[in-house]
């Protein structure tokens, strides 16, 4: 049976094969003279060994059919909206880049109107840029012309 | 004694010069704000304000975030009373028996006691903070790289043994953080380890998005489709003074609770939640009617709140003396300290005592700043729960990106809060804690060093970490922690972190 530790378990086994496989370029070294490889493949070897464990003993672990992603929608949104932000936050620059994702969370996502969308999202994305870039001297990306 | 003081007289003058009071306060009040807002606990809202801490000195920088830490603290026992949600996770036993005398109409009482056990809690741990971290860095001037990989090492068993749940669990954890804190150019030899061509990651995966990402965004993801949370009880200003017998029954429960809060706050882990939690298990055992304790027994409110405000200076021992962080929180911190020029660790005392003398001042200045400030005006930090959670949370994802952005102009630390925010999210689903991934980002590029450092001065020699008696003692500790952990595999009965998760889910009470 799929169990929530076993799914875990087998990603960590995954990941550790990775990290194994990746390894193979570096100078392993020695163990009494590790190289660059020696600490990430020892690492690796020990989330193996955990990961597989996790796979044998998680039969009583809850079952993967019992979790529930009910706001899946809205966390692959947000996601999404992180992932634009960070495609365009250096070539639109901060202020837009701010408000065009303010606007799709609020107005897309959660349906609120067009024009409470547009002056929060606005209004939030110019008072945070007024608060950090000019107050607290934190440089902020400007897009073109300076915006 | 005497030198103590002295040095203490110094801390007083730094934090009650007018700048530093100022961002002492202005900490205090943002930490607040962190602690009410569900979704923004006290180790996403440090990351995040640390970018605004760029234009500050290192003192007046780490006086604000620690106010910020305690802040969080206090502000989280409010939202538990008031509205039945921990603002952060050590607030989860509050909740209990706050909400329930928030019910009966003692929801001013209940806030009353638990901001004087904090005040309480958090000025006499300071004291003990004051007196024990100079003897520590005194005596840790004697670690060489031996001591401090045996230290490290015995610090991330503690950290996985202390999770409520699972140790093995908590130890996979700990090694993907390792693992991800391997990331970066070789510190020994320069190689280039899984940059992948990024150059950026060459410095590593920084600890800000990784915070930001597995605390911050993952909470947001898991919260932002969930219903509008419930009705909030709000108290008058005049039912805030405790009767006598409340009063009565509180004293006992905040002495233990700042006495047990700092002993387990200086253990690595999630120190302040632990110490919540062993604090409610403690008064239930030692109270006379236990049957009260889920109806809204006092010392149900006064114990975890105070344990979990002492617990918080405890952590600040092995940080600012051992410059080793014994959680997220102070690794956080510890990052912070780093950004400003300023390492932690046995020489921090005498090298620069102006900053630690200040930062144990500012500790008690903040402490009488939070007990004015939280209780009058209780009503305005309650208010802000009235924003609905739709309009709320993309305004803190705007706080979240712009505060890992800001930390190395990077977009490259925005991709990684992405991906640590959806491995937060699913890595919740599946009931595995996500601290000791923050800790193992943080330690593993010491612990490498130390234990290559190590080996470079015994000539590849291993037995070094025997031979030396403190590490050879620090190691068997952690072989003992790895024996204990192992136990209820041989014995198959729950042992008491299991019992702590099982309570943590409301199944049944530790």
């Amino acid at each position: 049976m799929l169990t929530t530790d076993r799914v875990a378990g087998g990603a960590l086994v995954l990941l550790a094969l990775f990290t194994l496989w990746e390894s193979r370029r570096l100078p392993l070294g020695s163990l009494r003279q590790p190289g660059p490889a020696g600490a990430p493949v020892v690492l690796a070897l020990v989330l193996l060994g955990l990961g597989a464990v996790l796979v044998l003993t998680g039969r009583r672990a809850t079952a993967l059919a019992g979790v529930g992603f009910p706001e899946w929608r809205h966390a692959v949104a947000i996601l999404a909206v992180c992932a634009f932000a960070a495609l365009a936050l250096e070539r639109l620059g901060y202020r837009a880049t701010v408000t065009l994702a303010l606007a799709c969370l609020l107005g897309v996502v959660e349906r609120k109107g067009i024009v409470f969308t547009a002056v929060f999202s606005l209004a939030l994305a110019l008072a945070s840029f007024l608060l950090f870039d000019t107050l607290l001297r934190v440089p902020l990306p400007r897009g073109p012309l300076g915006l | 004694m005497a030198e103590t003081l002295g040095n203490l007289a110094v801390g007083f003058g730094v934090a009650l010069s007018p700048p530093v009071l100022f961002y002492a306060f202005v900490g205090c009040v943002v930490g607040t704000l962190v602690g009410v807002l569900p979704g923004v606990g006290p180790l996403a809202g440090i990351s995040l304000l640390l970018p605004a801490t760029f234009g500050l000195d290192a003192t007046r920088a780490i006086v604000m975030l620690a106010g910020i830490y305690y802040g969080a603290m206090y502000g989280g026992s409010t939202t538990s009373i008031l509205m039945r949600i921990p603002g952060e996770a050590a607030s989860v036993m509050t909740c209990i028996d706050g909400y329930a005398m928030a019910r009966k109409g003692r929801a001013g009482a209940a806030l009353a006691i638990a901001a004087v056990g904090s005040y309480v809690a958090g000025t006499v741990s300071v004291v003990a903070l004051m007196l024990l971290a100079p003897p520590l860095a005194a005596f840790a001037l004697r670690f060489g790289p031996p001591e401090y990989f045996a230290l490290l090492t015995l610090g991330l068993l503690v950290l996985a043994y202390m999770s409520s749940g699972s140790m093995l669990k908590a130890l996979a954890m700990a090694a993907l953080g390792l693992l991800l804190g391997m990331i970066g150019i070789d510190q020994m030899t320069g190689y280039f380890r899984f940059a992948y061509g990024i150059v950026e990651l060459g410095d590593g995966i920084g600890v800000v998005p990784v915070a930001v990402g597995l605390f911050g965004l993952a909470e947001i993801l898991a919260t932002a489709g969930q219903p509008t949370p419930p009705e909030i009880v709000k108290p008058r200003l005049r039912e805030l003074l405790p009767s006598r017998q409340e009063w009565r029954e509180s004293a006992w429960p905040i002495g233990r609770g700042t006495v047990l809060g700092f002993l387990i706050g200086i253990v690595p882990g999630s120190a302040h939640i632990i110490a919540s939690f062993v604090s409610y298990a403690v008064e239930r055992k030692l109270a006379k009617r236990p049957e009260e304790f889920g109806r809204g027994a006092v010392a149900g409110v006064a114990g975890p709140e105070s344990a979990n405000n002492s617990a918080t200076s405890g952590a600040f021992v092995p940080m600012l003396a051992l410059g080793v962080p014994s959680g997220p929180i102070p690794a956080v911190m510890l990052a912070a300290l780093m950004v400003h020029g300023v390492s932690p660790g046995p020489l921090l005392v005498t090298q620069q005592p102006e900053l630690f003398w200040g930062f144990i001042a500012s500790m008690y200045v903040g402490n009488v700043v939070l007990l004015i400030l939280n209780l009058p005006l209780v009503g305005v930090f309650v208010n802000l729960l009235r924003v609905p959670y739709p309009i709320l949370y993309p305004s803190i994802l705007v706080f979240c990106i712009l505060g890992v952005y800001a930390v190395n102009s990077s977009v490259v630390d925005i991709w990684i809060m992405l991906v640590m925010g959806a491995l937060g999210y699913v890595l919740r689903k599946l009931d595995f804690e996500t601290a000791p991934i923050v800790l193992g980002v943080v330690l593993a590029p010491m612990l490498e060093m130390a234990l290559r450092q190590s080996l470079a001065m015994s000539d590849g020699r291993y037995a070094i970490f025997v031979a030396r008696p403190i590490s050879g003692v620090l190691l068997a500790g952690a072989g003992a922690l790895v024996l204990l952990g192992l136990r209820p595999l041989v014995t198959r009965t729950l042992d008491w972190r299991a019992r702590l998760a099982l309570a943590a889910k409301g199944e049944e009470h530790p």
